[in-house]
């Protein structure tokens, strides 16, 4: 339809033709989310979508958490009877499963999923339906699991469930297939995710936010989307070749019909080293945020760090092999991941290096998130080197699935994630929600964190060289491990204690915290210029982007963009590079069918591990949801 | 909210348009990019199969390549109809977008109808051995693409004949057209794997 | 906490670590093992003084007191140049330590699998939850089977060949080599020397089911004339009892299930698929590095295996007390 005809149409009012408070509220009410529990599941809001995924991350986050501390409970002693063999093997792949999954992967994406369109100067993200639908996949991909856990059932072969011990001949039972099924089901979600960020970091930007002025957040969410697509479909691969062993016979992974165990390893860890890294970019995104805003002075190496971000993106995908040190492969073959694997170091190293720079050529405000951040600078910084150590094949052979790697990954991703998180979660809240949390529990959150966390994990690295493997549910007591254990245990208990510290901040400041306003740390980017909570259009008007912090730049009236429609959900859509606005593209109004497609092909995988013809009848299911998602309702954003 | 000033009206920008200037575009070609990779490691696992393997097919006999061929040729023919659909879907040519998906539904199903007879001249069952598993598994994949991708056009042809059929919906046409080469085009790598690696 | 005090605590841990031998990494007793503990402990020292001197330069970038900055955006663009250059030099110097941290790990890895002419073989087979040890020999009367340790001279090249029968172990005795995984449909091999004698402790790395924590192996390094006294005594077959009350347990053990999985060489006893018990009263621990060898120990382990290793694939078998008594006297004796 031509533009002349479109202005015919007398329902196109747009935003040039009203100001004000007007505006806001016609945009409001064309963006918002309407009342009743049907308009709560179809809405595809990003920040609603986005608040959820927090919460339920969170939640895991909080499964996982306890879920280790019964395990530090047993550890904490030799030859303690607290919980048995298979109650323990459970738990620790419940855990790892929940971590990597169920909390790291997907709140990494949450907390993109609220601030990529906010930072942009978007009004939703692109495929919003999509975005809902992957949010309920997310979700009950984690619930099979946990209520497979609570129906003994739960996985128990570890969270990378090597074969042929996960195979149908060593792990018969449901068990592994609930793993297998659920990691297929909820990297779905993951997946669709990425893609839709790529689309709206590269589509949706801003008029103006050329590449050199897109914020170093949306970078690292842009890189760690790559990362997803180019490294997700392996895990899908592989567990589907998993259950494909296990329920129908065949034989990827049995060596005497032609298969090989190692392919499963090859296939998970192609997957799993980049997984690490889909969870430290973001978290690298939110260093850089932080680090800026406290500094009080614009990123130094902006080219570098967006570099880094990359060139780690590629990097990670040059690593996997440095997980099977051990079984035997060509020792050139492994030498060469030892050089990968060490390169690595350059660009990370590059990124401590800028940010250090940042933070000594600014003006350090020293309020809780950047607490968080120089926790993560030195904890990661020595995660970062003990995986320099694990990178060397003669190291490794000695530390590999040792307590020393526990310590190390756990170095790196609590020290390289967690706590970037933690201090984002202070630094952002206030615009999530609109209220400040309080600094003094901040500060005590932080420091038990901090100090539970070096307990807890520091004497791991003497434990590993002491001979102590990974993965085992009790020790001898001529061992000589229990001390050290006990201390660990100890650190856990602390560090936990500073999650429900956390937890309580979150949901007190939530009630009663000080009233926070658009920009109350006074930070440079696009979220800031909105209210705090944000409308559901985040924006009246579109902003115009003229530097890297445009709240920095522009300390008047924000120069922004008009003729968007204000009674349709109407999107600015722009060239890749120069975000040149091309396109008034609309956006997808809200829909129950996200949900019904994510009812119906969860049904299909949970139908699967009891019969394969659940993936023919489930066809039909998936088939009429997804046909009811995208048959045109009539609406304007529809037919426009 | 920040106060504001109005810097450029954007109020003549169309709503809609073909390639890389849609969303539905790049989401599509995202899309494909993960698929791809999956075909991508599915490769690569047959082909670390064959390494471990000091024999390699583990089958007395190599896949009935006919079927095959037949359904690559009418693959690579596909391309002209489904070059017609996008060509007129950018010239929001109506009546020819509606016959020409037509014509892809037509190919789209024999096909389909194709891929399930090359099942049964596979000359091994997945559970024999890993080399059954993973001509089923490749072949299997690219299959689920051609059903879905049918099920897809099906649909987008039943909406072309109802009042929906205007504007973006010539731009949802053109991506499935996309959609289609890369269905075409990552075949081609499976088919040599699939029929004659076996017999090399 | 402070920054310096942590810093300290792994070197007191380390060394504290070092004093252990048993089952650590760095208490090296092989020259494989002191390759590998020199390795570590160059990679700890330079990374060390990395993570320092990184956690001293943000210390100073802290603790400088700049005026305030109430325009963020104004910055001193020759400042930021120097700042640019001093991270551009950093970034080239992680470059070469990397390369050089690259360099000797390679170097290293090739003395650590060099191959030299070994003197003796050992077959490992790695089974939930137990070691399946076969020395082999050219002259196949000389080869033979037992469980959970290996025996080996001192000064002599050890070839070890690993594989599985089920799921993936790993082969792990960190005083004397790191470790290699036992994989079904593959053979592994490694090669290790120990120094001096001794016992050195070793236990299953890799996650292989209920029991991976339940499944040791001892490793006795001995002077050749030792050695080669365990090994006769090893390749004869069991002795038959002499005092009644082991005559007893002999004839139990032979008309109880045990026979159907266990062997004894000289008896009837042939089972596969458990480990050989020939001469288990001379070995050091029972159910693979579980309990030490007694006979208490013995008959508490027949009396009730799933008590003490959970999902062991070892039966419980009702036994009159006398019997049980009898057997673990029989087996104890079988030295």
């Amino acid at each position: 339809m031509s533009d002349a005809l479109a202005r015919r149409d007398e329902r196109d009012l747009r935003d040039t033709m009203v100001d004000g408070s007007e505006l806001h509220a016609r945009l409001a009410k064309t963006w918002g989310t309407g009342r009743g529990l049907i308009a709560a599941l179809s809405t595809v809001d990003h920040k609603i979508v986005a608040r959820r995924y927090l919460v339920t991350a969170f939640v895991f986050l909080f499964l996982g958490g306890l879920s280790a501390a019964a395990m530090r409970i047993q550890l904490a002693r030799p030859e303690n009877q607290f919980i048995g063999p298979d109650l323990y093997n459970q738990l620790f792949t419940m855990h790892g499963t929940t971590m990597m999954f169920l909390f790291a992967v997907p709140v990494m994406e949450a907390v993109g999923i609220y601030l990529v369109p906010l930072m942009l100067g978007t009004r939703n993200i692109a495929f919003p339906r999509l975005n809902a639908f992957s949010y309920w996949v997310f979700l009950f991909g984690g619930l099979f699991l946990w209520v497979a856990f609570i129906l003994n059932i739960g996985p128990d072969v570890g969270w990378f469930a090597y074969t042929p011990l996960s195979g149908p001949q060593y792990s018969p039972g449901k068990r592994t297939d609930v793993w297998a099924q659920m990691i297929t089901f909820t990297e779905i979600a993951a997946l669709a995710t990425a893609v839709e960020f790529i689309v709206t970091i590269l589509k949706q930007r801003a008029p103006g936010m050329t590449l050199d002025r897109i914020p170093l957040f949306v970078w690292a969410i842009l890189v760690t989307s790559f990362v997803i697509v180019f490294a997700m479909p392996a895990v899908m691969v592989a567990s589907t070749m998993l259950i494909l062993d296990r329920l129908i016979g065949t034989h990827f992974f049995n060596p005497s019909e032609g298969g090989d165990s190692l392919l499963w390893q090859h296939l998970f860890w192609f997957f799993g080293h980049p997984e690490v890294y889909i969870i430290f970019l973001p978290a690298a995104g939110m260093v850089s945020s932080i680090v800026v805003a406290f500094a009080r002075r614009p990123a130094l190496g902006y080219l570098p760090l967006v570099l880094s971000l990359i060139a780690v993106g590629f990097l990670s995908f040059g690593l996997w092999v440095h997980h099977m040190f051990t079984t035997g492969l060509p020792q050139l073959g492994a030498a060469f991941f030892t050089a990968n694997s060490m390169l690595i170091a350059i660009p990370n190293g590059i990124q401590i290096f800028c940010w250090i720079a940042t933070l000594w050529g600014g003006k350090p405000v020293f309020r809780t998130p950047l607490l968080f951040v120089l926790g993560f600078f030195f904890i990661f910084v020595l995660g970062g080197l003990s995986g320099i150590m694990l990178a060397s094949v003669p190291i490794d052979t000695q530390v590999h699935d040792t307590y020393f790697v526990v310590a190390h990954f756990h170095y790196v991703l609590i020290g390289g994630a967690v706590f970037p998180l933690l201090g984002a979660v202070y630094y952002w809240f206030p615009k999530i929600t609109g209220r400040m949390m309080s600094e003094r529990l901040g500060r005590w959150n932080f420091w038990l964190a901090f100090i539970g966390f070096n307990l807890a994990f520091f004497p791991m690295h003497l434990l590993g060289l002491q001979g102590m493997p990974r993965r085992v549910y009790t020790y001898q007591p001529e061992m000589g491990w229990g001390t050290l254990n006990l201390l660990a245990t100890i650190g856990s208990v602390i560090l936990l204690i500073s999650f429900v510290l956390f937890l309580w901040n979150v949901v007190s400041s939530n009630r009663r915290g000080e009233i926070a306003g658009d920009n109350p740390w006074d930070a440079g980017t696009l979220e800031w210029a909105t209210s705090s909570p944000p409308p559901p259009q985040n924006f009246d008007r579109i902003p115009l982007v003229t530097s890297r912090e445009p709240l920095w730049a522009e300390r008047g009236p924000l120069p922004v963009v008009g003729g968007l429609a204000v009674d349709m959900r109407q999107v600015v859509v722009g060239t890749v590079t120069e975000a040149r606005p091309i396109l008034r593209e609309s956006s997808p109004e809200p829909s129950i069918w996200p949900l019904f497609a994510a009812i119906a092909v969860g049904g299909t995988f949970l139908g699967s591990i009891f019969t394969p013809w659940a993936v023919v009848w489930g066809s039909i299911p998936v088939a009429i949801t997804l046909i009811g998602w995208f048959w045109p309702s009539g609406s304007p954003e529809d037919e426009k | 909210m920040k106060a504001h000033r109005l810097a450029e009206d954007l109020s003549a920008l169309p709503t809609y348009g073909f390639g890389t200037s849609m969303t539905m575009w790049w989401g599509t070609l995202g899309f494909c990019a993960l698929e791809g990779m999956g075909f991508a490691l599915a490769i690569g696992a047959y082909l670390y199969l064959v390494h471990v393997n000091a024999q390699w097919p583990l089958a007395d006999v190599p896949p009935n390549h006919w079927p095959g061929t037949i359904l690559t040729i009418i693959l690579l023919a596909s391309i002209w109809p489904n070059l017609q659909a996008e060509r007129r879907a950018r010239e929001e040519n109506l009546p020819a977008v509606r016959r020409w998906l037509i014509v892809m539904c037509a190919l789209g199903a024999l096909l389909v109808a194709i891929r399930f007879y090359e099942f049964t001249q596979l000359n091994v069952r997945w559970d024999q051995n890993a080399y059954g598993s993973i001509t089923w598994i490749i072949l299997g994949l690219h299959a689920a693409h051609l059903l879905t991708d049918l099920g897809d056009t099906a649909v987008l042809a039943a909406l072309m004949f109802t009042r929906h059929a205007k504007g973006k919906r010539f731009s949802d046409v053109e991506d499935n057209a996309f959609y289609w080469y890369f269905v075409v085009g990552s075949w081609l790598p499976l088919y040599l794997l699939v029929y004659w690696v076996p017999r090399w | 906490m402070s920054r310096f005090s942590l810093f300290l605590l792994p070197a007191i841990g380390f060394a504290l670590a070092g004093c252990r031998g048993w089952q650590s990494a760095l208490d090296a007793q092989g020259p494989q093992a002191s390759e590998l503990a020199w390795l570590f402990w160059i990679f700890t020292w330079v990374l060390g003084a990395i993570w320092l001197a990184v956690m001293i330069a943000l210390a100073a970038a802290l603790l400088r007191s700049p005026a305030s900055r109430p325009d963020p955006l104004l910055v001193n663009p020759a400042q930021d140049r120097r700042y640019a250059a001093v991270v551009a030099s950093l970034a080239v110097a992680t470059g070469v330590v990397v390369l050089v941290l690259t360099g000797l790990s390679v170097v290293s890895q090739r003395n650590l699998f060099r191959v030299e002419e070994e003197a003796v073989t050992i077959r490992v087979t790695g089974r939930q939850w137990w070691w399946e040890i076969r020395y082999e020999e050219a002259d196949a009367s000389r080869s033979f089977t037992t469980a959970n340790e290996i025996h080996l001279p001192v000064g002599k090249p050890v070839k070890i060949i690993l594989n599985s029968a089920d799921v993936i172990h790993s082969f792990w005795v960190p005083s004397l080599m790191g470790k290699q995984d036992l994989i079904k449909g593959q053979e592994n091999d490694i090669r290790l020397v120990a120094d001096r004698p001794g016992i050195y402790r070793g236990q299953c790395a890799e996650f292989c089911g209920l029991q991976h924590a339940h499944m040791g192996i001892l490793a006795v390094a001995e002077s050749q004339q030792d050695f080669e006294r365990w090994r006769d005594a090893q390749i004869r077959p069991a002795e038959p009892p002499g005092d009644p009350e082991r005559q007893k347990g002999q004839a139990a053990f032979l008309t109880q299930p045990c026979i159907m999985c266990h062997s004894v060489r000289g008896t009837p006893a042939g089972g596969k698929v458990a480990p050989d018990l020939t001469h288990v009263g001379s070995r050091k621990y029972l159910a693979a590095g579980t309990l030490p060898m007694s006979r208490g120990n013995l008959a508490a382990w027949i009396v009730d295996p799933h008590g003490i290793k959970p999902g062991v694939n070892m039966p419980t078998i009702k036994l009159q007390p006398d019997d049980l008594n009898a057997i673990a006297s029989y087996l104890e004796g079988l030295k």
